[in-house]
């Protein structure tokens, strides 16, 4: 085997964006613009000039990007949304090409870019094994030959030949990611696939990985659970606007990249919402958003059973009294797991004209280390039909752990609820009781 | 054990055809047509009989029309059988033209989440009509029988002939899905075109109605020449390929590596478009 798994070399990607004018894609509208381009040029050339050409407007979401990867290296790769970290996988996985540079990848790459890519809901769990398995490059032989220890990793025996429509969320996953695990690429190309599927399937997924990276076969693992990542990376990349501004072992490139005073969603720190997707009559906006657990050891990162302040900037455009005002915290799956609506308590809020600042106050998280989206909910009433703004998505937020496992340390059991209980040993009933253990939640 | 390396680098310009990378992926293809050919009859509610309704209902409309109101000639055989020997393989080059047109559109999920070389999807929409061509040609035999036509050793140049509707069918293909993804109303352009193309095909009416530099000119369409051809070699009508066929193929082949051309340069972007 080769010294080097992946070899990048001042790679750039550079994209068209912007605006594209209304006919730019359809025929139609290139010919009708390539006549009047034609009709143009012959003017242009009749009065003796060039042809200016208006250039689109463009970005590079990848910049000279220049890294190197050894067989049985697990290299964690972070960035905010939209550093580029996708851009690069759809680059090495050759979805797309790189507008600059070169990428050298012996063997082949596997990617777990989103799992179930090619399952056809009408075929059979059986059949999208052999599909899925030959879109994602293996061969019937190879297929056939790890058929039995895919279905078995899937845990889906019975289901094999039920149509996958029918399937639950967590079985279609179990399958597709069994597919993709036993490709056996030299290179494994891993995209925030953990963010789904409950926490049993994810430490699998986790120790598929680890026997994968034993066996010699190069890793990169893109996710936004730092936790994660530091648990199976050896080395981090952090891409930030594009380009590589971190390559180093991966606890100093997270606690790094925890620090760092550009990041829009860190605690204790304003998040301007200006330009925030939302809903609502107006009238009155979420204009900033601040939270912090209060805790300088954890630089204000909210964590299990602790406190954790919102800080909400109002802005109103008139004197009004409102009854529902709402932080709501979901998991990154969707799911709503906290949500403090004034309307619960029944204390009507009044708002008056300029800004006003709400605090939040919970006085203990019950929230398990992780990331989690914040949202804010702002209405006359809990009624729908009163809403004045709602963001539905306002930040991403990190919940860590309070060190009792050391910093960034996520423990293996998972569960997004953090609860405290106790084990109670040699409770033992008599035999014939219907109690046979002793473990019990308090 | 070698493993391939492999070089990502901006590309510019015309690509190779990448006929070998595509060979690689055969088992691909193959998982790919049978996908679709289990979908579309798992899924239909007539199953396989769509295969069969669709040039037979055309044959019932050309038949009261053409035949009977407009006595269409008929190169001396009954013209429903006339009409329906030139639907079967023109209702496979024409299912292919679409399908592949809409492929990549349809497919985008698996073009922007894995590589696989792209030439296999429009390859794949043209491949699986195979299976309904099969099942038209068993309701062609089954009208043969009824108006006591038998096949001669014509019969031989079957396979070669439909050959040459399937590179047709998946040379228009190649340009139309390319086409597709930069420019949406390919979409609603494609349906046109295939009628234009039908009426432009000796399917209704025998080129023997056609004066002399246009039935010559005929030969361009390489339909026409798979039409003729197949009439002649299941029901001996005196339409025997002759050199307007060698035009046909020479078009098919034309649009065939014109297209693969055209699809292997834009294939590079497509996942950023699609």
């Amino acid at each position: 085997m080769s010294d080097v798994a992946i070899r990048t070399d001042g790679l750039g990607k550079l994209y068209r964006i912007g605006r594209r004018r209304r006919h730019d894609d359809t025929l139609r509208g290139a010919i009708a613009e390539g006549v009047q381009r034609a009709a143009h040029a012959v003017g242009a050339f009749a009065r003796g000039r060039s042809l200016g050409c208006a250039t689109a407007k463009s970005f590079w979401a990848l910049r000279d990007v220049s890294f190197a990867v050894a067989p049985g290296e697990v290299v964690g790769i972070i960035g905010a949304n939209g550093a580029g970290k996708t851009t690069l996988l759809k680059i090495l996985t050759r979805i797309t090409e790189p507008t600059l540079g070169e990428a050298v990848v012996h063997g082949r790459v596997g990617s777990l870019l989103e799992v179930g890519t090619g399952f056809h809901p009408d075929l059979l769990g059986r059949e999208n094994v052999y599909l899925n398995g030959a879109i994602l490059g293996m061969t019937r032989r190879d297929i056939a030959r790890k058929f039995d220890e895919i279905v078995a990793f899937a845990e889906v025996e019975e289901f094999l030949d039920t149509p996958v429509k029918h399937y639950s969320t967590g079985m279609y996953l179990r399958l597709a990611f069994a597919v993709a695990a036993h490709l056996e690429p030299e290179v494994l190309i891993v995209d925030e696939v953990l963010a789904v599927g409950d926490a049993r399937f994810q430490k699998r997924c986790l120790g598929k990985m680890d026997s994968v990276a034993r066996e010699g076969r190069a890793i990169l693992f893109v996710s936004h659970n730092l936790d994660a990542v530091q648990r199976l990376c050896t080395r981090c990349l952090q891409i930030d606007k594009g380009t590589v501004v971190r390559d180093g072992a991966v606890g100093a490139v997270v606690e790094g990249y925890r620090s760092r005073s550009d990041d829009r969603s860190g605690p204790a720190r304003w998040i301007d919402l200006s330009a925030a997707e939302r809903h609502g009559s107006a009238g009155a906006q979420f204009a900033r958003v601040r939270f912090s657990s209060g805790s300088h050891a954890l630089g204000g990162y909210p964590y299990p059973f602790g406190p954790l302040e919102f800080e909400l900037q109002i802005a109103s455009e008139a004197d009004r009294t409102v009854q529902s005002l709402a932080v709501v915290i979901r998991s990154q799956g969707g799911t709503k797991l906290v949500n403090t609506d004034t309307a619960s308590q029944g204390i009507p809020l009044h708002l008056s004209e300029g800004v006003n600042l709400v605090t939040i106050r919970i006085a203990a998280l019950n929230l398990n280390p992780g990331v989690y989206t914040v949202g804010l909910w702002l209405a006359g009433s809990i009624a729908a039909a009163t809403l004045i703004d709602h963001v539905e998505s306002a930040f991403d937020m990190e919940v860590v752990s309070d060190g009792s496992l050391g910093f960034g340390a996520t423990p293996r059991w998972g569960g997004a609820v953090a609860t405290r209980f106790e084990v109670i040993q040699g409770r033992t009933e008599p035999a014939g009781s219907q109690v046979v253990g002793g473990l019990s939640d308090s | 054990m070698g493993y391939p390396v492999v070089h990502i680098r901006p590309t510019r310009g015309f690509a190779s055809l990448g006929i070998r990378e595509l060979w690689q992926s055969r088992e691909l293809l193959y998982f790919l047509v049978w996908r679709d050919v289990k979908v579309r009859y798992a899924q239909t509610a007539l199953g396989i009989s769509w295969a069969v309704i669709q040039p037979f209902l055309t044959m019932v409309v050309f038949s009261l029309f053409f035949g009977r109101l407009a006595r269409m000639p008929s190169d001396g055989v009954p013209y429903p059988i006339f009409s329906f020997a030139a639907l079967v393989p023109w209702t496979f080059f024409a299912n292919g033209v679409v399908q592949s047109a809409n492929s990549l559109v349809l497919n985008q999920n698996l073009i922007k989440k894995v590589y696989f070389p792209r030439l296999a999807i429009p390859t794949t929409a043209v491949v699986s009509g195979v299976v309904d061509l099969v099942v038209a040609f068993a309701m062609l035999f089954g009208m043969m029988l009824f108006y006591g036509i038998a096949p001669s050793a014509n019969i031989a140049w079957l396979p070669p002939l439909l050959v040459l509707a399937l590179v047709s069918s998946l040379g228009t293909g190649l340009w139309l899905s390319a086409l597709n993804v930069l420019y949406r109303d390919v979409r609603v352009v494609t349906p046109f075109l295939v009628q234009l193309w039908l009426l432009a095909t000796p399917i209704g009416y025998p080129s023997s109605l056609l004066r002399e530099p246009w039935r010559t000119l005929n030969g361009i369409n390489p339909m026409a020449g798979v039409v003729e051809g197949v009439r002649w070699a299941m029901l001996g009508t005196p339409t025997a390929p002759g050199p307007a066929i060698l035009v046909s193929a020479t078009t098919a082949l034309a649009l065939l590596i014109g297209g693969a051309l055209y699809f292997r340069r834009m294939e590079r972007t497509f996942a950023d478009r699609v």
